[in-house]
């Protein structure tokens, strides 16, 4: 079995964002990034199916540069190679052009199986595994908790709302988008990040595309409602809060 | 010209959400001086359709198929696809349900458009529409404006106050038949199920503490568990706290688990995604004990301590103690 897996680098889920000069993305200059957490649940999906059916793993990502980190984390964790599709500025681009540069990237590939997360951390748009699979012609599955490759077909569990689950048979090639927390991680070994830099990263330049979706503004949002912040040391905020529990809550 | 909300319906009943995007829906149909128009799917639909029309807006589409008796992407898209070419819609509202994710973004792309999904709000200057949408899980906004027509929109749960409807209905009611082919369906949908029993129940709790990622490590759980039985309050958590295991599934607060309204929520390092917040937002007070002074939550919660929860917690434990002795 074939499998691409689509991962990107978002900034790391602590670091503090700051808005750029020019108001319409961040400033990067003080950022650290890391795998996309859900992509990382894609992935550890993609090298479980590998050790079950045997195939290979390609990792897809685009982005500037600094990509390379994650896609060597990807090799090293098990993947048998990668394509980096070079784009300068990623913050900046809707899903379709995401996608679409994807599917430009994939020409020639003809993969069984595409995972990819539910949703990026930083955008959240959600979207991106779904436009690739329409702009491919491949069925899809979003929100996947569970993968089992039929032959010809593919049977999913699909999250719904308020604890709900189905099972969807798709037809392959299929796009699957996965959810977090479905499989442990697995950890890089010494072996395997020793073994990554040998492994082929074809890069690759971005398809022209243009996103229909302009950010014009990113900002802090404003607060409708401003909770009442206690203040002081931890001795002196227990105190408040004691209080408040006591007289307002009555619940002590 | 018009404004096309898709109402969603699961087994004839309506998605409460689908009443929010028709207020949503109905923001761009006054900007854009458009008539408001909603589309219901479904094998038989005119039932749904016709309480609908009780809704303020001019026309309802029953879009009736037999292959649309259970969802499924490619049938969603193909029924949507020829009723928004035939209806020439400039504005294609949903709301940001998991059904609404799994398809919209692929008929968006049927018209080479892109989707903007998960609207927070919607402003309009001078017949320009800007949506605004959480980025980073909350911790910014972002003000987008799409070019080209239509424009495909979703908007997050509670975003919108849901629209009233009249005692009588007033608009046409019209059954849409769209053109669908078995053999073009790729997805075949079982039995929706839901797994084992709970044996928690957190909705009738009247004190929570609710622990996220804040808490860091699994050996740091007692730091809560303390303060749960300090109050005597049950402990619950947000997702990746259950998805690392480190909580039972059924201790999980959100969209995806269980919906809480105690006298007391508190959250303790969990900054606030939207996915959580729908899970609690019926709590009586709320307390907010994070880190990060930009975290979401502190817009939910009417109590609030930014700094370490290793410091404030174990006080906090001390104190009640105290109160209560």
């Amino acid at each position: 079995m074939k499998i691409i897996v689509s991962v990107k680098q978002v900034p790391s889920r602590d670091s503090a964002l700051k808005v750029n000069s020019a108001g319409k993305w961040l400033d990067d200059s003080d950022l650290s990034f890391e795998m996309n957490e859900p992509d990382a649940y894609a992935l550890e999906e993609a090298l479980q199916l590998k050790e079950k059916l045997g195939g290979e793993v390609v990792v897809l990502s685009a982005g500037p540069e600094r990509v390379t980190q994650t896609i060597r984390e990807a090799l090293a964790k098990g993947a048998d190679r990668a394509i980096h599709v070079e784009v300068e500025e990623d913050g900046a681009l809707d899903a379709l052009a995401t996608a679409q540069i994807l599917a430009k990237a994939l020409e020639g590939e003809s993969p069984d199986l595409i995972l990819t997360g539910l949703q990026s951390d930083d955008l959240g748009y959600g979207q991106t595994g779904v436009v690739l699979a329409e702009l491919l012609g491949f069925a899809h599955a979003t929100i996947v908790m569970e993968v089992e490759p039929l032959g010809a077909t593919v049977r999913v569990k699909r999250e719904l709302e308020d604890g709900w689950f189905q099972n969807v048979v798709l037809s392959l090639p299929a796009v699957l988008t996965i959810q977090s927390g479905i499989k442990k991680l697995r950890y890089a070994t010494l072996m395997g990040i020793k073994k990554a830099k040998t492994k082929e990263v074809k890069k690759i330049p971005a398809a022209a595309t243009k996103s229909a979706a302009q950010i014009d503004k990113v900002y802090l949002p404003q607060r409708n409602k401003q909770s009442q912040i206690l203040t002081g040391d931890p001795k002196d905020v227990a105190k408040q809060l004691v209080e408040k529990l006591k007289f307002e809550a009555r619940v002590i | 010209m018009s404004v096309l909300v898709v109402l969603e319906q699961n087994a004839g009943k309506w998605n409460r959400m689908s009443f929010e995007a028709l207020a949503a829906g109905k923001t761009i149909a006054d900007a854009l001086s458009v008539p408001l128009h909603a589309a219901v799917l479904g094998s038989s639909a005119e039932a749904l359709a016709k309480e609908a029309a009780a809704y303020p807006l001019a026309k309802v589409f029953a879009v009736q198929h037999e292959l649309l008796a259970h969802y499924t992407p490619d049938g969603y898209t193909a029924a949507l696809e020829q009723l928004i070419k035939s209806a020439k819609t400039e504005a294609v509202v949903f709301p940001h349900t998991y059904q609404v994710r799994d398809y919209a973004p692929k008929l968006a792309t049927r018209f080479g458009q892109a989707f903007v999904s998960d609207v927070v709000d919607i402003k309009s200057e001078g017949g320009k529409i800007s949506f605004i949408r959480q980025l980073f899980q909350g911790k910014l906004n972002a003000s987008v404006e799409v070019a080209g027509e239509p424009q495909f929109v979703s908007v997050q749960a509670g975003a919108f106050r849901t629209a009233d409807s009249a005692a009588t209905a007033s608009a046409t009611v019209e059954t849409f038949s769209p053109q669908l082919d078995a053999a073009k369906i790729r997805s075949k949908p079982e039995d929706p199920f839901r797994e084992a029993q709970r044996s928690v129940d957190l909705s009738a709790a009247e004190l929570i503490v609710s622990v996220g990622r804040g808490i860091k490590e699994k050996d740091n759980l007692h730091v809560v568990e303390e303060l749960a039985q300090a109050l005597g309050a049950e402990l619950a958590a947000s997702r990746p706290i259950c998805d690392n295991g480190w909580l039972p599934m059924e201790r999980q607060v959100g969209s995806s688990g269980q919906t809480v309204s105690p006298k007391v929520y508190f959250a303790i390092g969990i900054s606030g995604a939207i996915q959580h917040l729908v899970g609690m937002k019926g709590s009586k007070m709320v307390v907010a004990i994070n880190k990060d002074e930009n975290a979401p939550i502190f817009e939910t919660a009417d109590y609030g301590i930014v700094g370490d929860l290793f410091e404030v917690v174990p006080a906090l434990v001390e104190a009640i103690k105290k109160a209560k002795a």
